[in-house]
């Protein structure tokens, strides 16, 4: 095969990746979108594997077979919970591909004297600096999602100093190649000192800004495999790399901005560290009143409107089906019931709506942030199912605590509120929520499947 | 093409795909911030075709070997993983019809 004809069919899987994000604005055709792509990347791999012809045929296979058995197996058996994690390992990979294949052109190319030119020289160091940090950072957001290693920020004094002499240390690593010194090793120590750094960039963040990290991550494979492209003078890797980068980055930016956050205090925050050395001005006197499933079937069932908040417990306890089967109930007695989604529940923006479009709650009853706000005020009972932090009224009122400022669901203007929890145990961010002794607020204690579920059966009996 | 000419090209098309990709997600709704990130995520698994372009390479030393064979498995996981996830999220988007009944 030609390689004009090549770039020719190539295109054609620019195309499909482009119609592949445009679709995806609508829930109707979303699903249809990831399939054309997925058929233009099936196209690209085809098309490269005539143009190559048969040189290695067997060791591609195998490592398809291998890589791509893997990828199927795990993301076929997760469950929709951990889809967050999963897509940070996914992420990972590709960066890793990229900072290899960095290492195996360096590794080709230098022995030919000057070469290679400044150019492929910097794309080199590029993809293999990028790719190797979005590497190591995925596997660190990966093993906090999964709980392998603590969600808890985990900081040490003159951490930014040693981060930034790390990085500065890979760039005059990489610069030096640059500048045309012909020697594979400044990449292998550019690329160590990469992996180091992605791990230590990672592992003072928070769990509950792990979404924004794998955002910025994905964008970080994106411009990876940019530069990848540039070092195998290949279109393809360039555009479609650089879309990734492109709109990953805004997708980034729109998810801290959602989080009234920005960037720089999301990656240098330490966020729900700070909390420890601020005391929360006293805001956590009060009692906790925890109550029965009973009790809340008849607040529930005498309602004429409750709005139900969900959270990361919802998804935890898979809790979505039995979620709906209470909303049916009540709703079958008359009861108004809407669900209040914020858009960073869960662990991922859009998590909860996922969750509960898989238990078939219709769309019109999912109400975003403002919409919802304006409710609360006429709302008889919010139900709280496992979420915590974007409840907690810190936000609005105290400014010592480290959300304060983030918009919140104001469930406490609600005439009353339910809050299922495991335990008092403070949630992910590990932060005082003050709400869980407001006057007007009850606890029940308890997975929130279990607990949605005696709910159910109390309010039949009422 | 000499190598010079090639270089603008390349720069071309890489600014433009710049603006295509903010452009392209600027309508995205919230709702879908989940399965965006995890399309895109699918889309960089396009260095797979670099991974093979990599392990095509004609008189290879043992190390080439190796870590081309690396990148084909890592790149195609993120192909075949990153694509799976995207439409077992999106699946649950799927439309319905309101009047069917459950058959819980």
């Amino acid at each position: 095969m030609s390689t004009d004809l090549t770039r020719l069919l190539y295109l054609i899987t620019i195309v499909t990746f482009i119609l592949a994000l445009r679709f995806l604005s609508n829930p109707a055709h979303a699903r249809r979108g990831n399939q054309l792509g997925a058929a233009g990347m099936l196209l690209a791999i085809v098309v490269t594997w005539i143009k190559i012809g048969s040189t290695s045929w067997w060791a591609i296979a195998l490592g398809m077979l291998v890589g791509g058995g893997f990828g199927a197996v795990a993301a076929r058996k997760v469950k929709m919970t951990a889809m967050p994690q999963m897509v940070a390992l996914f992420n990972g990979v590709g960066g890793g591909a990229a900072s290899l294949i960095a290492l195996a052109e360096v590794h080709r190319i230098l022995p030919e004297p000057g070469k290679p030119t400044v150019d492929i020289s910097l794309a080199i160091v590029l993809s293999g600096l990028i790719g190797a940090i979005s590497f190591s950072g995925s596997l660190i957001a990966f093993a906090k999602l999964q709980e392998l290693i603590g969600g808890r920020p985990i900081t040490y004094t003159g951490q930014k100093l040693v981060n930034g002499a790390l990085f500065l240390c890979a760039a005059g690593l990489g610069l030096a190649l640059v500048a045309g010194v012909q020697d594979e090793w400044l990449l292998w120590g550019l690329t160590a000192g990469a992996l180091v750094f992605g791990v230590l960039f990672v592992l003072p963040i928070g769990g509950a800004d792990m979404p924004v990290v794998i955002s910025l991550l994905n964008a970080f494979t994106g411009l990876a495999v940019a530069a990848g492209g540039f070092e195998l003078q290949n279109n393809i890797l360039i555009v479609a790399g650089m879309l990734v980068g492109a709109s990953g980055t805004f997708l980034t930016l729109m998810m801290a901005r959602a989080m009234n956050r920005s960037i720089a205090n999301v990656l240098f925050g330490a966020f729900g560290q700070i909390q420890t050395g601020v005391s929360g001005g006293g805001s956590m006197d009060g009692t906790v009143r925890p109550t029965t499933a009973d009790d809340v079937a008849v607040m529930l069932a005498y309602a004429q409107k409750v709005v139900v908040v969900p959270g990361y417990g919802m998804a935890v306890a898979q809790a979505q089906h039995d979620v709906r089967a209470l909303a049916d109930l009540l709703e079958s007695r008359g009861v108004e019931v809407t669900y209040a989604i914020h858009p960073v529940a869960g662990r991922m923006p859009g998590h909860m709506n996922v969750l509960l479009a898989e238990a078939n709650v219709p769309y019109p009853a999912l109400k975003e942030m403002d919409e919802a706000n304006a409710e609360f005020g006429r709302t008889d009972v919010s139900l709280v199912i496992g979420a915590n932090d974007v409840v907690n009224p810190d936000a609005r009122n105290n400014a010592g605590s480290p959300i304060y400022g983030m918009p919140i669901l104001n469930v406490d203007q609600s005439k009353a509120v339910v809050v299922l929890k495991r335990s008092m145990n403070p949630g992910f961010a590990g932060i005082d929520n003050p709400l869980f002794v407001e006057p007007n607020t009850m606890m029940l204690f308890g997975d929130a499947k279990e607990s949605v579920a005696k709910l159910t059966a109390a309010v039949k009996a009422v | 093409m000499s190598h010079n000419t090639l270089l603008v090209f390349e720069v071309t098309i890489l600014v433009l795909a710049i603006f295509l990709g903010f452009e392209v997600i600027s309508k995205v709704p919230t709702l879908l911030h989940t399965p965006l990130m995890s399309g895109t995520n699918a889309i960089h698994g396009i260095v797979i075709v670099g991974s093979m372009i990599v392990l095509a390479q004609p008189h290879k030393s043992a190390f080439m070997w190796i870590v081309g064979v690396a990148a084909v498995i890592l790149g195609s996981a993120n192909v075949v993983g990153g694509f799976v996830v995207t439409d077992r999220m999106l699946e649950m988007f799927k439309k319905k019809e309101p009047p069917k009944k459950d058959d819980a």
